[in-house]
């Protein structure tokens, strides 16, 4: 069992981290800060969740969000999917297992995995809509966002939602305002099995490997960690029994990374877009510096009233 | 009774010293400003949000979340107001024998040596050029940018659909650009053609330059007073 983040002090404090943390900035260069700080992240223990959904009660609860009340279809994802109101949302998968044939009941929280590389950001126009802390923790900061959707473009496990009430962008922030004061992430702290932890990113991965051990001992020989390197890791990581195939937790992506459309679209459109435009007008500059204008003369003018009978001038 | 695929409604021959040729309609000129004027609009608000360094230039539209409502818009504004061009010029912008003749000689076109190229109709190759890539590219950003107009039709489309039309609605953008540049630079270049967007006509010394086989049709056409009964060979 890993320790859960103890509760803090009640006297106010500095906050943890902040603006001169910033690794990353949508649309804008910052200067890293000369020191990182040390990663964090969120653990989710995909064999130990029972599905109670305590975490969506406390996302909820925390991020004070009211999400719509939905009708029943007959599956136990409620809502049906990820909202701006539902920054997590746990996703059940019926599995039968072709090996042993039996039916495993798959449950995994879904939400912003906060990405080392995230395409989020990579694709956001706006300056300061999307930033990145040194601790790892991807935000969305709403007084920038511009709700173009971008960002929904750019995310490689389709997490961002854009409100249909205020138009800007919505996802987990990781709780981000509650670390910055030394407390967990409020699913963490409600979960009952304690699937859901959090700490360092080392502690994280330290404690899931103990947890592999385990898993692989009762017979799970492909238990693993999801990590995904093709996004520079994650700060949300799962221990899933059956790492070698990650999509069939409710089609988690084997191997995420940036789209290449998206990579492309970002990357040289912009540069060799700006640099078309700059020689088209360049070489009209150029080519009235040298021809200058191309001027109508008196014989032009003389022949077209000779063709229209005009006497011929004077 | 002209038969002439390339005289347009409206255009005739008035002469005098200078002899004066009606180019475009008052409805003609309307419609072409509305057009440009949402052109302009569109390169703005979309540049924008096209790279950061431009970012700046939301604050011409009051801001960034106006930019994002504003520009698709516009961009239905852009696409209605074209179609009427469209359906005015299309005719006219048929391609023609000369204008393969023409573009081989984009030299002389450049180094303004008139007298060396063919006698073209109302519009020259490069004109048509200009009509038909825009044609193109405005029919790909419409498509592509009701496809990324998420507040309204983001259920329509897969993301990976999304992320194939944003790639392909700024490279088109970057090519509609260009084609302006192109087309503003030719008409600021060949003196005496903006005025046949704003007052509507040109003179016919401009029409014998640029566009003569045009200023033959319409004087053989037209025997108005005591023009056009000789066309002179
Ligand atoms: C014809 C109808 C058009 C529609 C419906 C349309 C729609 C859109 C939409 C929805 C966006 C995403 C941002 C936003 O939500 O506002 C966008 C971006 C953009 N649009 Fe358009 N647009 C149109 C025409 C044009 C034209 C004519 C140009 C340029 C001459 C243009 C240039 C751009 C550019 C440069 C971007 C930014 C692309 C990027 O971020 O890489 N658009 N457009
Ligand atoms: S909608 Fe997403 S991409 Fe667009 S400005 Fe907001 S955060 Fe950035
Ligand atoms: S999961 Fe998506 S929204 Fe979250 S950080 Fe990664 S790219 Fe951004």
């Amino acid at each position: 069992m890993f320790p859960p983040v103890p509760n803090p002090t009640t006297r106010p404090e500095p906050l943890k981290f902040g603006d001169q943390d910033l690794i990353r900035r949508s649309a804008s260069t910052v200067t890293p800060p000369a020191q990182r700080q040390t990663e964090v992240a969120k653990l989710i223990d995909v064999s130990k969740c029972i599905g109670c959904k305590a975490c969506q009660s406390a996302c909820i609860e925390w991020n004070d969000t009211h999400p719509e009340m939905e009708i029943n279809t007959g599956v136990y994802d409620n809502p049906h999917d990820l909202t701006p109101d539902m920054f997590t949302l746990m996703r059940f998968t019926e599995w039968e297992n072709p090996e042993t044939n039996n039916l495993e009941w798959l449950i995994r929280k879904d939400g912003c995995m906060h990405c080392e590389d995230p395409g989020c950001l990579k694709a956001c126009p706006a300056p300061g809509a999307i930033v990145q802390f040194s601790n790892g923790i991807v935000d969305f900061i709403h007084e920038n966002c511009i709700g173009c959707g971008y960002c929904i473009k750019g995310c490689p496990f389709n997490i961002p939602r854009i409100s249909q009430v205020d138009h800007t962008a919505y996802k987990c922030t990781l709780c981000s305002d509650r670390i910055a004061v030394g407390q967990g992430p409020a699913c963490a702290k409600a979960c009952p099995t304690q699937a859901i932890v959090f700490g360092t990113k080392d502690e994280m991965k330290e404690h899931a490997a103990g947890r592999i051990t385990d898993l692989k001992s009762r017979g799970f020989a492909n238990a693993g960690l999801y990590d995904p390197p093709g996004v520079g890791g994650t700060h949300v990581m799962y221990v899933l029994h059956h790492a070698d195939k990650p999509e069939i937790y409710a089609d988690l992506p084997n191997n995420p990374k940036i789209s290449p459309i998206v990579e492309a679209w970002k990357g040289v459109t912009k540069y060799a877009g700006l640099a078309v435009v700059g020689f088209a007008a360049a070489a009209g500059f150029m080519h009235y510096l040298v021809t200058g204008p191309n001027r109508v003369s008196e014989e032009d003018e003389e022949a077209a009233e000779k063709l229209t009978g005009e006497e011929p001038r004077p | 009774m002209s038969t002439d695929y390339d005289v347009e409604k409206g255009d005739s021959v008035h002469p005098g010293k200078p002899v004066i040729v009606d180019r475009y309609t008052a409805g003609a000129r309307v419609n072409h400003w509305i057009t440009a004027v949402s052109l302009v609009l569109l390169a703005l608000s979309g540049l924008a949000l096209f790279h950061p360094s431009l970012f700046f230039l939301t604050g011409l539209f009051g801001g960034g979340p106006l930019t994002r409502i504003i520009h698709p818009w516009i961009g239905v504004l852009l696409f209605f107001s074209f179609f009427g061009l469209f359906l005015r010029f299309w005719k006219a912008n048929l391609w023609k024998r000369e204008d393969g003749t023409w573009l081989a000689r984009l030299r002389d076109v450049l180094t303004g040596h008139e007298e060396r190229l063919p006698d073209v109709g109302k519009y020259n190759a490069g004109q048509k050029f200009v009509f038909w890539s825009m044609s193109a590219l405005i029919i790909v950003l419409i498509t592509t940018g009701l496809i990324i107009w998420d507040q309204y039709f983001s259920l329509f489309t897969t993301i990976e659909q999304k992320r194939w039309a944003v790639l392909i609605h700024a490279i088109a953008a970057v090519c509609a650009i260009s084609v302006w540049i192109i087309h503003v630079y030719a008409a600021i270049w060949v003196r005496g053609t903006i005025r046949a967007m704003t007052r509507g006509s040109v003179t016919g010394g401009w029409a014998w330059r640029h566009h003569r086989k045009w200023l033959r049709e319409l004087v053989g056409r037209a025997p108005k007073g005591k023009s056009g009964n000789t066309p002179a060979e």
